[in-house]
């Protein structure tokens, strides 16, 4: 007989070793499926993990790209993970990352085509981080003020944003000059407001270098500061966190600020860098999946960020999959679903213990 | 040591595969914007594959991509794909655009085929199908079965191949019933079956009886045979699993022969970069069995236009024809030309509704 035991504190040891062990189990399942699907099961495992970093033919191409796709996820993650310790659940991250983009693009686009490169830049990156902070303290300020649920509030604005996306790309930002065809002008193609590769041919663009920084300065925040003190405290206890003098309205609005702040951040370096432009899908996903990656990154600075860049490997590897094997879309997103169930599945076993044999009476 | 040779490789590589040398086999690649199961447009596309795949045989390999985002995925789908070999490839959807053109500028070897799009590049050619003269016949036999007298239509996005379709569909549905009004719902998206079938719906509950579709599922048939009374056509694909009630006809995309033929010009070293925008006089739009729950000289007058418009006895935008605003645009007999056809961006009058903007 199997049983499970409650440990009386998690342990830290299947702690770290979970995620890795969530990997292997993903791996070992998505074998199966793609075995099932007809295609050699060794073969889209190597394709996936492999063939982005080490194949001849394309990693020179596809780890720059890495860095590109984990950039956004890395910085909204990191964003995230501080409220999510402290219980305060921003599902939003999807919306706050259009605002962020639609703000600092606005700002680019009415200095078009002035050439100052110094001072336009640096304007958007502000006006795209505040409009994403501004955006989640919508859902913050109703959470402290009406007592609303920020889970709800923060998810439908996405929805809100999103037709606010639409518009801008076919009013306000369309492109004068794009034939009537929805989307903005092409900031790539406006270096005061392109946001370049910083290294050539390395992926390494401002939104890279800012995911960077953000890990760094959440890392001390987390390990070194009151501030990420007070938030672990709110998350795990907020009776106790109360009589050490946390005020958690005010913790609720220092937690959605910077994780709005951080998502705005990555749509405006998205937008200015591998996207380009305003269109009316601009958005792919980034805020949601970095819940994922959050989580995946057990909430740990250092974690998210390889937990970024291992979400990166699977969207690249599961495109090289795609064209490469045949392999359907759909198999891929069944793929990436994976790693979050078998992640949730194993997080038992840091806090129960496994025990074989009868029942002991006690 | 070993990157260098790497590039030498790369270089050697590319110099063999010169675009305009003949070459005995071909590697095509194809970029869907949906999934090839979506029963629509992109299924119509992998068909077009698969037509590839057994004209040629041996001597064509086929890959594609599904479910490819229009925005920054797209360049980079395209660049694994080039960078994986590929002699051709077709970009299947309007939003590939600006990809597809940044990416053949970097692989001058490589050719690109996209798919209604306008820009074009020495090695990047453009196609489409005049879906427009389908939209007529769509038009006729709709404004000939409403009996509320309004017709739905779910749009996804305001470019030009969509305002269209609906001016090409209201103007016919106008001619034999004066008193029909369009709804016009924009979905902005190509394929998402629950959007649609909302969007459907929506359209039956305001009283439309006649359904018509410019996104790629099924979902709105399925919304239409569920609501009952309610007529639709199928788009892209003929979506026969409907028939003959609620889907009554349908418009079909046939690009297997422009495929199969640009696949034959790669491999006899012949590929140039061209403009092709073909209609029903070609195959490559098809219009899909009219059924039985379409009276009979409704079914009559509907082939009647399309052997007019196939022989080129008709066009679909012939004067007199006034923009919504009431400006006049088509003097009497007077035909549109293929470059405001292409940049289409006004309704004609009658319609109520607004583009949005």
């Amino acid at each position: 007989m199997i049983r499970l035991e409650r440990r009386p504190t998690p342990s830290r040891l299947w702690a770290a070793a979970t995620p890795i062990l969530a990997v292997v189990l993903t791996m070992i399942a998505g074998g199966i499926l793609f075995a099932i699907l007809g295609k050699d099961p060794l073969e889209a495992i190597r394709t996936i993990f492999w063939d982005p970093l080490f194949n001849e033919q394309f990693a020179s191409y596809s780890r720059p790209q890495l860095l590109v796709k984990a950039g956004p996820l890395i910085l909204i993650a990191i964003g995230l993970s501080l409220g999510f310790r402290a219980g305060v659940w921003n599902i939003g991250a999807e919306g706050q990352y259009i605002i962020g983009a639609i703000c600092g693009a606005a700002v680019g686009l009415a200095f078009y085509p002035m050439e100052a490169r110094w001072m336009i830049f640096p304007l958007m990156v502000i006006a795209g981080g505040l409009g994403g902070l501004l955006w989640a303290m919508i859902p913050a300020i109703l959470r402290t003020r009406f007592n609303t649920n920020e889970i709800l509030v923060s998810l439908l604005l996405v929805y809100v944003a999103e037709q606010l996306l639409a518009s801008m790309a076919l009013g306000a930002l369309r492109n004068p000059e794009g034939g009537g065809f929805p989307g903005s002008r092409n900031l790539q193609q406006y270096p005061s407001a392109a946001n370049v590769e910083l290294i050539s041919g390395t992926g390494m663009h401002w939104g890279v270098a800012a995911a960077f920084i953000a890990v760094i300065v959440a890392y001390v925040l987390l390990t070194r500061h009151t501030l990420g003190f007070q938030a672990r405290l709110l998350g795990q206890s907020p009776r106790a966190a109360r009589f050490a003098g946390v005020s958690p309205n005010r913790l609720v609005l220092i937690c959605m600020a910077i994780s709005g702040g951080l998502a705005g951040l990555a749509g405006l370096f998205e937008v200015t860098g591998p996207a380009g432009q305003i269109s009316i899908d601009f958005n792919s996903g980034y805020g949601f999946t970095a819940i994922i990656v959050a989580f995946l990154g057990r909430l740990h600075p250092i974690g998210i960020l390889l937990a970024g860049l291992l979400m990166a490997l699977t969207y690249i590897g599961g495109e090289l999959a795609q064209f490469m094997l045949g392999l359907p879309s759909a198999a891929i997103q069944l793929f990436q679903g994976m790693l979050l169930f078998f992640l949730l599945a194993v997080d038992v076993l840091s806090n129960f213990r496994i025990r074989i044999g009868r029942r002991e009476v006690a | 040591m070993r990157k260098l040779n790497f590039f030498v490789g790369l270089v050697l590589a590319a110099g063999l595969a010169g675009a305009a040398t003949a070459q005995d086999t071909v590697k095509a690649g194809f970029i869907y914007v949906g999934p090839i199961g979506d029963g629509g447009w992109t299924y119509e596309h992998d068909q077009g594959r698969l037509a590839v795949e057994e004209a040629f045989g041996d001597k064509v390999e086929t890959i594609y991509q599904e479910s490819v985002p229009e925005g920054a995925d797209a360049e980079r789908a395209l660049t694994q794909m080039a960078l994986s070999g590929a002699d051709i490839i077709f970009t299947t959807s309007f939003g590939y655009m600006d990809p597809t053109i940044n990416v053949a500028a970097k692989f001058p070897n490589v050719v690109f085929e996209h798919a209604t799009g306008y820009k074009r590049a020495a090695n990047v050619s453009t196609y489409s199908a005049r879906f427009y003269e389908g939209r007529a016949i769509q038009g006729l036999i709709a404004g000939h079965m409403t009996k509320t007298n309004k017709i739905g239509y779910i749009a996804s996005f305001p470019i030009p191949e969509v305002i269209r379709g609906i001016n090409a569909a209201y103007i016919h549905a106008k001619k034999v019933n004066p008193d029909v009004e369009f709804s016009i719902i924009w979905a902005y998206t190509w394929f998402d079956p629950a959007k649609e079938a909302d969007a459907a719906t929506a359209l039956i509950e305001q009283g439309a009886d006649v359904i018509l579709q410019h996104t790629d599922s099924t979902a709105p048939q399925a919304a239409a045979e569920k609501a009952g009374g309610v007529i639709t056509f199928g788009q892209a694909s003929d979506m026969g699993e409907y028939a003959p009630l609620p889907r009554v006809s349908s418009i079909i995309d046939n690009w297997a022969p422009y495929y199969i033929d640009r696949v034959q010009a790669v491999m006899d070293g012949t590929w140039e970069s061209k403009d092709t925008w073909d209609g029903i006089a070609p195959g490559m739009v098809k219009i899909g069995e009219i059924t039985d729950a379409v009276p009979a000289e409704v079914k009559a007058d509907a082939l009647a236009l399309r052997d007019a418009i196939a022989a080129g006895d008709y066009h679909p935008f012939t004067g007199p024809l006034n923009k919504q605003d009431g400006s006049a645009w088509l003097a009497e007999g007077e035909t549109a030309d293929d470059g405001t056809l292409a940049g289409m961006n006004f309704y004609v009058e009658g319609l109520t509704a607004q583009i949005p903007n």
